[in-house]
């Protein structure tokens, strides 16, 4: 079939219009090694200085393997003039697939309709790190392709200037030519690249970068991600799309209780299923195991449909475990408990018992925000081939280079015996960083000697995730007589997502109370904050802004709980906790303050910045409005993954208590920006994301086992009831600002945002999330 | 044997008459562009054309798929130039883009039944759809573009 065809067919019979990650038949891979193949660029993989023509420092060049920004690794051209460039990231729909090529499009003066856009495979030796989450991809990115879009500029001209025997600065790359004013000689890119090629890679002290006002693409919002044609018409390829000749389809049934493992099974009922195969066993680790498989009984079979139903023949004991004393009414009860009492204390300014003794009132107020899993569009899937001593997988991944590490590990395999194709990853949120299920397919198709597909199903992914933690956030204030906050504690327990690593260390960790706790940016003079008892009983992994979204929703509601206790305007009460512009620097107070991994002097707490969001997204929104009976108006600032984001959220709640969101602002401060197109949608989706999280979103366990199992236990918002508009401010920055996060810190501020509306709208207040019929009347 | 057409080509099945529409089209026949994103026909990822009415492919047992007419996401437009398709394109819809597919189909649906939707019409037409990047505003914006032509 031509789409199977298409789907296997090698790299070099792309058209210049990139169509989509390319699948490679496994049988010509030798031939393929490497865009390079093509056949132009052909230079060696220099390591460019890690701070070469940075503008700012970032914490890139301290993850693994750093960063590598040398041409010859990212840009090849063909004799026709298709520039390709690679992307090194995993594209999840933040759309860093398309921006980040696209820097280096516009650096090297390519015209973006003649440039193409191949997937690296998992390959960090050879890329530097692909780890795709922490909102870093243009953080840390736009500078190293930016130097690698201008180094390959500088050869192109170089090249020209050879062939005319001129200086090379007599002659500029515009449009995809390099043009020599003086003749009017003209080049394709093209026609240079051979000469190019044979060129080393300038020293840094030679590469010059574009004054931003000469962007033709950075900025603008014009272009569109790559993958638009093939996603609209079917041939964009996600994780359950590879095909192998000879492929056989597995479900997993696996333990319902962590800890749990295969008692004895069999196989018999399933084995009569039609299309079912085989049954066999699948490895699972101890916990905590990283990312390793927990283990189970696959069945195997022609077709995934007739696997699932083998699973449902299957009868499989497991053995107990201590995690099936996981009872959450329980937990949250304990939870409760352990956060009354003094924990461990992480932040420590000035006085806070004596400043609570002085306090004229105290207020206090306890957070909850349930357990609950990222359930992203696609289901876990990935294909493996392990066989003759080697290992080919493609997989919808957010770390490559991991992944790589973990089947060579996991299968005992030599680095250069492995390879990660990455696939379009339909939704990740956090989860896909995990490689269980591609390890689980690697496994199988060891043992069964054919290509396998590894599918989850719906109720695999919600019931075995690596979930976002559960939380209790309690917050006590101390205010004076004139209603100024002068005392501040912030308790929080919450099983650390570190218990997946190491021994459950039952405490927050730096990393984690970092996100929104301990870095509360108020002008208050006595600060604490502690972390309260939490042992984990699931596997607790990164959901989208992780952390901060407890930690918001807990202290910006609690600002306007201040508010509607001193009798003042939530933003007014917000800017006044905030304080005058200034940069707050907890560390010196806090026990190993984490800064997204990045260099506090490049992206301090500036509450200039905050405030400047706030005051933009309350004059976009209209704050203060009169509103028609039923609606109200909150606000919400946070800053996360290094950028600054304000909210204003209307909601209308009606007799009945059914809630609508009739409309969202948000203003964005994320630095110097390349799409502000992608920028818009991950807000409007942001909003969206924590409207389900807010109304929803919950995994309870009975027993050690999650009670929820599909969309209709566990909704998702869905178009009726999503806001009906969410109008999007970005803050203009120049390249002095270093760029900041954009796919995850969206997400915190709203929900407060909506809470806060829905108090002002009925005088409820939310403090135990999901909303769920808190509302009807 | 079952004989059906996919995609305006005979094609036929000998197996499991129980096997649900969406792993013949997926696995059978290769057929990716439908998705599966949870089996119960709570999502609408899998949805297709069935005599030209959108199902979930999921839920439709290939024994009722039978002497049918099916269209997938491939078979939409020769060119991928349908209305709602140029739409999409037109409003940057998609973000990981795994649900668009069956938001396509459901909404091509959609305007062959009715030109003119409301908006009450679109959100009880997409309702069964779910996107969690949340594109629903675009979506929305795309249904109606497609409907006044692009």
């Amino acid at each position: 079939m031509t789409h199977i065809e298409n789907l296997l067919r090698a790299r070099g019979e792309a058209p210049a219009r990139e169509t989509a990650i390319i699948v490679e038949n496994v049988s010509r891979r030798d031939l393929l090694k490497g865009v390079i193949a093509a056949g132009s660029l052909t230079l060696g993989a220099t390591l460019l200085p890690k701070r070469g023509l940075a503008a700012w420092a970032t914490g890139a060049g301290a993850m693994p393997h750093g960063v590598v920004s040398d041409p010859h690794v990212f840009v090849s051209i063909a004799p026709d003039g298709t520039v390709t460039i690679i992307a090194h990231r995993s594209e999840m729909g933040t759309g860093s697939r398309t921006s980040l090529p696209m820097v280096v499009a516009d650096e090297m003066s390519a015209d973006w309709r003649r440039c193409r856009v191949v997937q690296a495979p998992g390959d960090e030796m050879k890329y530097g790190n692909q780890d795709t989450d922490g909102s870093r991809s243009l953080r840390h990115f736009v500078q190293p392709m930016r130097q690698c879009g201008a180094a390959a500029r500088l050869m192109l001209e170089m090249a020209a200037a050879q062939k005319l025997g001129v200086d090379v600065s007599e002659v500029e790359a515009v449009n995809h030519e390099v043009i020599h004013r003086k003749s009017g000689r003209r080049f394709g890119f093209g026609e240079l690249a051979a000469a190019a090629a044979a060129l080393p890679t300038p020293p840094p002290e030679q590469i010059r970068l574009k004054d931003p006002h000469a962007f033709r693409y950075i900025g603008t919002g014009s272009v569109q991600i790559v993958d638009l044609f093939d996603i609209t018409t079917g041939k964009a390829v996600y994780g359950a799309d590879a095909r192998l000749p000879g492929m056989k389809y597995a479900v997993i049934a696996r333990p319902p209780v962590l800890g749990a493992k295969v008692k004895s099974f069999d196989p018999s009922a399933a084995l009569k299923v039609p299309g079912v195969e085989k049954v066999v066993e699948v490895q699972g680790w101890d916990w905590p195991a990283k990312f390793q498989p927990v283990g189970g009984v696959a069945v195997i079979a022609r077709n995934t449909g007739a696997a699932v139903k083998g699973r449902e023949a299957l009868k499989v004991t497991w053995t107990d475990s201590p995690h099936a004393v996981y009872d959450s009414d329980k937990y949250r009860e304990m939870l409760l408990e352990n956060a009354r009492k003094p924990g461990k204390v992480v932040r420590n300014d000035g006085d806070v018992e004596a400043a609570f003794k002085q306090a004229a009132k105290v207020v206090s107020a306890e957070f909850y925000v349930p357990q609950f899993a990222h359930a992203s569009m696609e289901p876990p899937a990935a294909t493996a081939w392990v066989h003759d001593g080697m290992c080919e997988v493609w997989a919808p991944v957010q770390s490559p280079g991991g992944t790589h590490d973990d089947l060579c590990k996991t299968l005992n395999l030599p680095y250069d015996k492995v390879k990660v194709n990455v696939t379009l990853l339909g939704g990740a949120f956090g989860r896909k960083s995990k490689c269980d299920f591609v390890l689980e397919a690697a496994l199988l198709s060891k043992a069964l000697g054919v290509p396998v597909r590894v599918q989850w199903t719906r109720e695999d992914d919600i019931q075995h995730d690596f979930f976002h933690a559960v939380a209790v956030e309690r917050i006590e204030a101390g205010l004076d007589a004139s209603g100024r906050v002068i005392a501040w504690r912030h308790r929080n327990a919450a099983p650390s997502l570190f218990s997946t690593f190491v021994p459950d260390p039952k405490y927050q960790q730096p990393l984690e109370y970092s996100m929104g706790q301990v870095d509360v940016p108020f002008a208050i003079d006595n600060i604490r904050c502690e972390v309260c008892e939490a042992p984990a009983h699931a596997r607790i992994g990164w959901f989208r802004s992780v952390r901060n979204v407890p930690n918001a929703f807990a202290v910006q509601s609690f600002v306007a709980e201040l508010a509607h206790e001193t009798g003042r305007d939530p933003k007014e009460m917000l800017l006044e906790l905030i304080g005058p512009p200034r940069i707050v620097d907890p560390r010196k107070t806090t026990v190993d303050l984490w800064n997204y991994g990045d260099p506090f002097e490049t992206y301090p707490i500036d509450t200039g910045r905050l405030r400047r969001v706030v005051e933009l997204v309350a004059e976009k929104a209209g704050w203060g409005r009169q509103l028609p009976p039923g609606h109200g108006m909150g606000i919400a600032v946070h800053r996360s993954f290094l950028s600054y984001i304000a909210t204003v959220v209307e909601v209308a709640v009606d007799d009945k208590g059914n809630l609508s969101v009739p409309r969202v602002d948000t203003a964005v401060d994320c630095g110097f920006y390349v799409n502000p197109e992608r920028i818009v949608s991950q807000m409007e989706g942001a909003a969206i994301m924590g409207l389900t999280i807010a109304k929803y979103s919950e995994i309870t366990y009975k027993n050690g086992a999650v009670q929820q199992s599909n969309f209709n236990d566990y909704p998702v918002v869905r178009i009726d009831e999503a806001p009906r508009i969410t109008n999007v401010y970005i803050v203009p920055n120049g390249w002095d600002v270093p760029s900041s996060g954009v796919g995850e810190p969206g997400v915190p501020p709203f929900i407060p945002a909506l809470c806060n509306a829905i108090f002002a709208a009925t005088g409820k207040r939310i403090r135990r999330l999901p909303i769920g019929n808190q509302l009807a009347i | 044997m079952i004989t059906l057409s996919v995609n305006g080509q005979d094609v036929s099945y000998d197996g499991d008459p129980t096997l649900s529409l969406l792993w013949f089209l997926r696995d059978e026949l290769g057929y990716t562009g439908t998705k599966f994103g949870c089996g119960e026909a709570l999502c609408g990822a899998c949805t297709v054309h069935l005599n030209g009415e959108a199902v979930r492919s999921c839920a439709v047992q290939m024994g009722d798929a039978a002497g049918k007419k099916v269209v997938t996401i491939e078979g939409l437009d020769p060119h991928g130039d349908h209305p709602v398709q140029r739409a999409w394109r037109a409003l940057n819809v998609p973000q990981c883009g795994f649900c668009q597919a069956g938001q396509i189909m459901q909404a091509a649906a959609l305007l062959h039944a009715t030109p003119n939707p409301t908006t009450e019409q679109i959100h009880q037409a997409m309702s069964g759809n779910i996107c969690r990047c949340g594109c629903y505003q675009r979506i929305e914006e795309a249904v109606r573009l497609a409907a006044t032509g692009v």
